[in-house]
């Protein structure tokens, strides 16, 4: 494992810079919350926070933000946009990530201590959720075994009842097949810095996560999954995208009220 | 003398002097470990040394970082990354201050407030005497654990000539803030450091005669090399683990490659090998040598009248002279016994940071590393509050600790070989010193 302390990498070979999109919903009138940075999966950008949750967000107190993700990159460079732009921030942020969101931002948290921080359907690294997606969708899987991409299935992400679940499936980009190999073959994340607490959200109906995988990132980080059975995996886009959402700020209020 | 019933007890609150990059570092670790901290700031802002608007802030006009970006920023918090590699000094203040802003650490200080005395009270905790700097009543206060963050950089060590003579103007570094100060005069610079080098650089531009005076050659290392920031081709070398000789045959070589010998300028030869004094670290002194702007010439022997002597012979006669001489550690506030400080004002602390006698007293930044300083300010003070924490949650094990430490070599965590001057007191490379403090983290790990 990589050092926290000397890191080498960053001192002799620094991301370059890039223009990130952020897209913000502010409160109407400031107050004493933190910030909320949300970080979108792979293929996803913030687009897909700022079609509910990022106004729901706002509407709540909070200042609400979502990243998208550099065309050009790495796992690497995701996590130090991801870094970036909550340094970025006037106050110290919680971070919510999104499929292998989660995982952007559990690495996130080893280099930038976040005030508290949200796994939503958190993809695991490594091989764990291939079987499940295998499952789900055998013939759009089987390239990411040989280090293509992966075609996830309309089924896979979105609910049946979703009307806009096509026009949702238009606007994912196309990511390289470099970036799903390094999700594959990422590490677990080392321990976050400062200690936050971690909520992990999901639901056992996931065609991309597997329950077991939500049981196994709730467990890292000290507690049981808060779960919505009968949502998708793009919980911020189903059509009952409210539910998650208000159980993470409910989550995030309690927090915030102990610490 | 105080009466004890006077004294309000802060029980497990930390006490932080100084509300610079070390201090900021020391409140923010000092909370996440759970502790209350109040940091004491004679100041009404935080930014300490890169607060120009500071009394003993040392930035002038054009300061700008040494050492690159991604090796000065704190590692937790990093600048944006669409700074250049060399910020402006202006801009580690607004880095500083946005740190400060972001982690909420203004709750945590109190601005104009001086501390006056820190004394133990025997039991590992220390009554801290504060006064407003405006004036007024002193406080007592007591608390579990004292971080001093006073930094290292304000209190100008003098010329070591007698300058009684002497009727020209002669000012410190500290006091040099713009070329407007140089503009058409003759301008003596003395001291061969990095500031000493940057205002021979300005004067060149601004003054119509300047004379450099240095007591030994030194290795000048350009800010680029192969197209990169040269501190980090160096830390590439460091992660290879390439071995000191090699590392310093590569060094020669490459100075020779785009310095070239410096001696053709008339300036001394190095008397020490590189990594063996501070880097130097400065592009354009050497052009301006190679312009004939600057003229190298050897060490101050005598003041007198408007004529300054030097060790050749030689005289001169400059209108104004800037002793860029360093700075030496100052803790008025602490009797010198407790930092162990010798007959020439050297603290002796375990890591350059840990009172040796008493476990409940720490330094922060006072470090002369071959990088930023930030990044180690910051792990040194997780190490600090990890302490602090392991005291209070598992005596036994910080026992077993502590007797670890004490053993730890001196030559893991600093430069045994350089040049013998103050400037090299508190010298550490700063991967040495990192992979030490990791160690010493790794046995406090879980520590909650």
């Amino acid at each position: 494992m990589s050092s926290q302390v000397l890191r080498f990498e960053d001192w002799t070979a620094p991301v370059p810079a890039v223009e990130r999109e952020v897209v913000e919903a502010l409160p109407q009138s400031p107050q004493e919350l933190p910030p909320v940075l949300f970080v979108p999966g792979i293929g996803h950008g913030a687009w897909a926070f700022a079609e509910h949750w990022l106004a729901h967000t706002a509407s709540r107190g909070f200042a609400a933000y979502a990243v998208s993700h550099r065309a050009e990159g790495s796992l690497r460079a995701y996590v130090h946009d991801v870094v970036q732009v909550a340094a970025s921030l006037p106050r110290q942020a919680v971070l919510v990530g999104h499929g292998a969101g989660a995982l952007l931002v559990s690495h996130a948290l080893t280099r930038y201590p976040a005030r508290a921080a949200v796994l939503a359907a958190p993809v695991p690294p490594g091989w764990s959720a291939l079987g499940a997606a295998l499952r789900a969708n055998p013939f759009g899987t089987l390239p990411a075994l040989f280090g293509a991409a992966p075609r996830l299935s309309r089924r896979q992400l979105f609910g049946a009842d979703l009307a806009e679940a096509e026009a949702y499936r238009g606007r994912l980009v196309r990511t390289p097949a470099r970036i799903y190999r390094q999700v594959l073959f990422a590490k677990p994340a080392a321990a976050p810095v400062g200690a936050p607490p971690t909520l992990v959200v999901g639901s056992p109906d996931d065609r991309v996560v597997p329950r077991s995988a939500l049981d196994r990132a709730a467990a890292r980080y000290g507690g049981a999954p808060l779960l919505f059975p009968g949502m998708s995996h793009d919980l911020m886009l189903d059509t009952k995208w409210q539910e998650p959402i208000d159980a993470i700020l409910d989550w995030l209020d309690k927090e915030l009220a102990t610490t | 003398m105080q009466d004890t019933s006077d004294i309000a007890d802060r029980h497990d609150a930390v006490c932080v002097i100084g509300a610079g990059g070390s201090g900021l570092a020391a409140i923010k670790n000092l909370r996440e470990q759970g502790f209350s901290v109040d940091c004491y700031e004679r100041e009404t802002s935080v930014g300490g040394a890169w607060n120009w608007r500071h009394d003993r802030s040392p930035v002038y006009a054009s300061t700008h970082l040494i050492s690159s970006r991604p090796l000065t920023e704190f590692p937790d918090f990093p600048m944006p990354d669409d700074w250049p590699d060399y910020p402006h000094h202006s801009q580690m203040l607004g880095y500083l201050e946005r740190y400060a802003r972001h982690f909420g650490l203004g709750d945590s200080i109190w601005f104009g407030t001086e501390v006056v005395a820190v004394t133990p009270v025997g039991d590992g905790r220390w009554d801290v005497t504060t006064r407003s700097t405006g004036g007024g009543a002193e406080r007592i206060q007591r608390y579990a654990a004292v971080v001093v963050a006073n930094g290292h950089n304000w209190s100008p060590k003098k010329l070591p000539v007698d300058s009684s003579a002497y009727r020209g103007q002669v000012i410190h570094a500290s006091a040099y803030k713009d070329p407007a100060q140089l503009r058409g005069r003759k301008v003596l610079v003395v001291g061969g450091g990095n500031t000493g080098c940057d205002i021979a650089v300005e004067a060149a531009q601004q003054a119509t005669t300047v004379w450099h005076s240095t007591r030994r050659g030194y290795w000048y290392a350009p800010k680029y090399v192969l197209g990169r920031p040269a501190d980090q081709v160096n830390d590439k070398m460091l992660q290879l683990r390439l071995p000191l000789r090699l590392r310093e045959w590569i060094y020669r070589r490459t100075l020779r490659l785009t310095v070239g010998d410096v001696t053709r300028f008339g300036l001394p030869r190095p008397d020490h090998r590189p990594y063996e004094s501070h880097p130097v670290v400065n592009s354009q002194l050497v052009y301006y040598l190679g312009h004939g702007r600057i003229t190298p010439l050897p060490d101050v022997t005598g003041l007198d009248g408007s004529t300054v002597e030097l060790a050749d012979g030689r005289r001169v006669e400059p209108d104004l002279i800037i002793t860029a001489t360093g700075y030496l550690p100052r803790f008025e506030f602490l009797a010198p016994e407790l930092l162990d400080i010798d007959e020439d004002g050297k603290p002796d602390l375990h890591l350059h940071a840990f009172a040796r006698k008493h476990p409940t007293l720490a330094v922060i930044g006072l470090l002369q590393p071959d990088a930023g300083l930030f990044p180690l300010a910051h792990w040194q003070s997780v190490a600090v509050a990890r302490w602090l924490r392991l005291r209070l949650s598992d005596p036994e094990r910080a026992a077993a600790v502590q007797q670890k430490e004490s053993a730890r070599p001196l030559r893991s965590w600093t430069r045994l070989r350089v040049v013998p001057s103050s400037r090299h007191w508190f010298e550490v490379s700063h991967t040495s010193y990192l992979r030490v403090i990791e160690d010493l983290l790794k046995r406090m790990e879980g520590v909650a």
